[in-house]
């Protein structure tokens, strides 16, 4: 052998491997051996128990997991406690001791108790740390509920919409089928479901998809606005489709569903309500059936023809009619939705709009088919830290935030989808911010949200704790600097976009950088310093904790050692999925008297009372509408702001490679694989002189934001994607200088849910002069 | 350790998501603008819109993970005036760093652009196939990152056996240059090699910084 490369390795002291994670909001926390040498991690491997394909098989780390040495180490870690020195979202800060910076926090936080009550203070929404169980966030809500509770949320920013409609579909959310049931499939229909980009660990969903497809050769139909990967590598065709639009095709498709007799009558009559007048609640005037919707015998008169759908969605009639006719003739039928199609204005109605399709053709509840949700999961039961009860009881839906912030006089029930009060009581005056860029980053908006933060006499105090120095950090009073992964010892275990069950105890491999602090010591000194010390600790560290909490997981997988250092040894434990798991929809399929779904009739509801009854009720902002029926209603708000300002295109935000959300933005190895450029279709571009690699400048109504060209015919015509989660970098005028799509997103949420309607963007597009 | 290692990528389960040259970077500890590893979008298919506003298309796209072939010819030997350019008994090609000088010949002469330079020390570098984890029977990191188990690594005799050893999806380059040793499995998007259909979606994030 050669000399080869031998500069590259430093042939220094022994080299041990210690067992970590990557723990991101991606639904995967793979698994990782550090190589520790001399203190420090010089290489990352990926796990390598299990057999392939077995069920048990590697939970291999994607590139964003592989490249975390260059987050660890990066120099923008945050190394100090930091204290604001000038305007909020300056960025300018000085270095404080930790006993100032405790202090000031402990201070600041029984102040506002005492002044406004708990309801004034809020948990900011964030993800950016998922997958530990002692290094959770959920801390700070074990640290809020002792000292007497602070305001709640609810939603996420990830499928608010999607799980209003299936509650109010279904009843419950999380009722789709595993992926890997297209074994029993005979075609698979995918709207904006896109496991290869947004599920792509190799325990994950892509992995399962892959063997799926290798195991059964089905055809496999992708409908979303972009040629995904997940469409380059596995559909059979592609059908690209105006973004929003959805709930026009579904439409258009269910017109021949019913006019060919392809609907499955006895499965609608005997498990739906609201199919047609034989299955209407009482009390409701006759033309108000899915039916009479679909055939023009409703309120607008308009029968919803394959022409009528392919003028709204782009897509040629006699596809539709093929299409429809493909759905309706080859059972089982594996519909599944992404979570992209229902971020939109009008997400609820496309949601509960996708779902018609198996309830139409009686795919609900089958092996091989799915209930029109996103694809299923496998869950063990492992514990969480307790966060005990919190005492307050109002809950605001999370992307109303800013809304709680700036305007809470008029934040009511009928409103803002206000819980637990009619109005609220006082406003948000105390952030937490922990491993969340939702202060600014992800949250829609960025310059209406700098406005509303920039007033001190609105929040107060915000309190930043995180690893890197984020632009939602630039906007802190105080920044605690805090631990990652590699610096501190946990538990981990599988999440939402796996088949495969796990259990790591992932070790220290290193000592905490700089000056930065484990989540749980700096909420055990705070509690300390507010007279909670020991109900917040119960006598136990950091590392006792994870000690306690394994025994715990012992009460769920009885196989685990009882010696726990024994189990450190193994580190990683896996579980298959068992035998006797049964799909979500099974029971109900099976015996809908003994299991009826969780809905008022207990049956699907097609039409819902629930949405009628809110459609009545709810005060609603002139363009929205809510309607009992899954019907397609344009993203009023989006329409009128492109008509206003004459913006042509619609932008989307695809979920990118490069990064998790905002998580791991920063790293230069994963920006060098994954570059920050917005999708641009061939016509577009030529019409605006651009061209591949040319700077240009994405605008609106709501702000600015330049980046570079990807021309590519893998996006429709009239649509850009600029992939979200690329970090706000403030240039002259407030215009950001790096693709950030949230400088063009709007706070105004969606009808039902409150949810975040982050895809339902107009904008225009120019080129900037020069190449970048 | 086997008599003649090389890769094969099955095109058809490669998403491009690019974790082989992440794990390629880790391991090798690549300075950003050196990438031993690299994956390349191959993207055709054209447009067309109807009078009613709705559209047809034939769009497609594959992607093709490249290191280095540690071809059978390999034209960086030939090309390095210093001999720091070698093939080991296994074939594995590697870049004595006492001996190069940094002229760039291999790179010029490469097709597939393996050799990367790097310029903070002068020298030139490339995949050794992880030849100190293969001596240790070991896998290659790239190999075992792969989430969807598309890049595998293998004895040639076998991979060709298995696999067959024709090399005619675009944009790769005639094998007859180089006589490569890794074996890349067809897509079903795959175009012939000489074809107008399609072109390199992402030249930025292959060719050298």
């Amino acid at each position: 052998m050669t000399k080869t490369n031998q500069f590259l390795k430093e042939q220094a002291g022994e080299t041990s491997v210690v067992w970590s994670s990557c723990n991101v909001n991606c639904g995967s926390r793979c698994p990782l051996r550090l190589h520790v040498q001399n203190g420090e991690v010089v290489r990352i491997d990926p796990e390598n128990t299990g057999d392939d394909p077995s069920g048990t098989h590697e939970v291999r780390a994607c590139l964003r997991g592989r490249g975390l040495r260059q987050w660890v180490y990066s120099r923008e870690r945050l190394l100090k406690p930091l204290k604001r020195v000038g305007k909020r979202g300056e960025g300018r800060f000085a270095e404080i001791s930790w006993d100032e910076a405790l202090d000031h926090v402990a201070g600041e936080l029984d102040r506002i108790i005492n002044t406004y009550g708990n309801e004034a203070v809020y948990r900011m929404y964030g993800t950016g740390n998922l997958g530990g169980v002692v290094s959770s966030h959920l801390q700070v809500d074990r640290l809020m509920n002792i000292l007497g509770g602070q305001l709640n949320f609810h939603n996420n920013y990830s499928n608010a919409q999607l799980t209003h409609a299936m509650q109010y579909t279904y009843g419950q959310s999380g009722t789709g089928n595993p992926i890997s049931d297209l074994v029993n499939s005979r075609l698979a229909v995918f709207f904006g479901n896109n496991p290869a980009e947004t599920r792509m660990s190799g325990g994950g969903t892509i992995r399962d998809l892959v063997v799926a497809k290798q195991q059964n050769d089905l055809r496999v139909i992708v409908i979303d606005p972009r040629y995904t990967d997940t469409a380059a590598g596995f559909a059979d065709e592609w059908i690209p489709i105006r973004p929003g639009t959805d709930a026009a095709l579904v439409s258009g498709l269910a017109y021949v569903l019913i006019s060919e007799s392809l609907v499955d009558l006895e499965f609608l009559a005997r498990y739906s309500v609201g199919y047609d007048s034989s299955t209407m609640p009482s009390g409701v005037p006759t033309g108000s059936s899915y039916k009479d919707y679909i055939r023009g015998e409703s309120a607008d008169g308009i029968a919803k023809t394959p022409q009528w759908a392919a003028a709204v969605t782009g897509i040629p009639d006699w596809r539709i009619i093929q299409l429809a006719r493909e759905i309706g003739t080859a059972k089982p039928v594996y519909i599944a939705q992404g979570w992209g199609p229902q971020r939109h204005a009008n997400g609820e109605q496309t949601a509960r709009a996708i779902a018609m399709l198996p309830i139409l053709t009686g795919n609900v509840g089958i092996p091989g088919g799915n209930s029109g949700d996103r694809e299923g999961k496998y869950e063990i039961d492992f514990p969480k830290i307790p966060v005990g009860e919190n005492p307050v009881k109002t809950s605001i839906p999370c992307f109303l935030w800013t809304r709680a912030v700036a305007n809470p006089t008029g934040f009511t029930r009928l409103n803002s989808g206000l819980l637990g009060r009619d109005r609220l009581a006082t406003g948000i005056k105390f952030i937490w911010n922990v491993a969340s860029n939702t202060l600014i980053n992800q949250h829609s908006d960025i310059n209406r949200t700098k406005q509303i933060l920039a007033d001190e006499r609105q929040c107060e105090t915000i309190v930043v704790i995180d690893t890197v120095m984020t632009p939602s950090a630039r906007f802190a009073d105080i920044v605690l600097p805090s631990t990652t992964a590699f610096e501190e010892s946990d538990l981990c275990y599988q999440s939402y976009a796996m088949e495969v069950g796990f259990l790591l105890l992932r070790r220290q491999a290193i000592a905490p950088r700089g000056e930065s602090r484990t989540l749980y010591d700096t909420c055990a000194e705070l509690a300390d310093r507010l007279g909670a010390g020991a109900a917040f600790t119960e006598n136990r560290s950091h590392d006792d904790w994870v000690e306690h909490l394994y025994h715990q997981c012992r009460r769920v997988k009885p196989e685990l050692p009882a010696d726990y250092r024994a189990a450190c040894e193994t580190g990683l434990f896996k579980w298959a999925v068992p035998a006797d798991y049964r799909e979500p929809m099974r029971n109900f399929r099976e015996d809908p008297q003994r299991f009826p779904l969780a809905t008022p009739s207990g049956k699907i509801e097609i039409f819902s009372s629930r949405l009628a009854e809110m459609a009545q009720t709810w005060e609603l902002q002139e363009g929205e509408s809510i309607s009992a029926l899954p019907e397609y209603q344009p993203p009023a708000a989006g329409t009128e702001a492109q008509e206003q300002h004459s913006l042509p295109l619609m932008c989307v935000g695809h979920h990118y490679k490069q990064r998790t959300h905002s998580s791991y933005a920063n790293n230069p190895w994963l920006t060098e694989a994954a570059p920050q450029t917005v999708w641009i279709h061939p016509w577009d571009a030529q019409e605006r002189g651009v061209e591949h690699g040319d700077l240009v400048r994405i605008f609106n109504q709501h702000g600015s934001t330049a980046v570079q060209a990807r021309v590519t015919p893998r996006i429709m015509p009239g649509v850009l994607s600029l992939p979200q989660g690329a970090w706000y970098l403030e240039g002259e005028g407030g215009v950001d200088r790096n693709g950030c799509i949230n400088i063009l997103t709007s706070q105004h949420p969606s009808p039902v849910a409150k949810g975040n309607p982050q895809h339902t963007n107009w904008v225009q597009l120019e080129k900037i002069s020069g190449k970048a | 350790m086997m008599k003649r290692p090389a890769f094969y990528l099955d095109t058809q389960i490669c998403t491009g998501c690019k974790t082989c040259m992440v794990a390629c970077k880790d391991k090798n500890d690549l300075d950003l603008g050196i990438r031993w590893r690299r994956v390349v979008e191959f993207t055709g298919g054209e447009w067309a819109r109807f009078p009613d506003g709705t559209y047809a298309q034939n769009v497609f796209a594959y992607y093709i993970s490249v290191s280095c072939n540690h071809c059978r010819d390999p034209i960086c030997v030939q090309s390095c005036p210093t001999t720091a350019m070698q093939q080991d008994e296994y074939g594995v090609v590697s870049v004595d760093q006492d001996t190069c000088v940094g002229c760039r010949y291999c790179e010029w002469g490469c097709p597939y652009s393996s050799p990367q330079f790097d310029a903070k020390r002068g020298k030139m570098t490339k995949c050794d196939f992880c030849m100190d984890l293969l001596l240790e029977g070991g896998i290659p990191a790239c190999v075992a990152s792969c989430p969807t188990r598309a890049l595998q690594f293998g004895e040639l005799d076998e991979l060709e056996e298995k696999y067959g050893s024709d090399m005619i999806i675009a944009p790769l380059p005639r094998s007859s240059l180089t006589e490569p040793c890794s074996i890349y499995g067809s897509h079903k998007n795959a175009r012939p090699r000489e074809t107008a259909a399609g072109f390199i979606a992402n030249p930025e994030e292959v060719k050298d910084a």
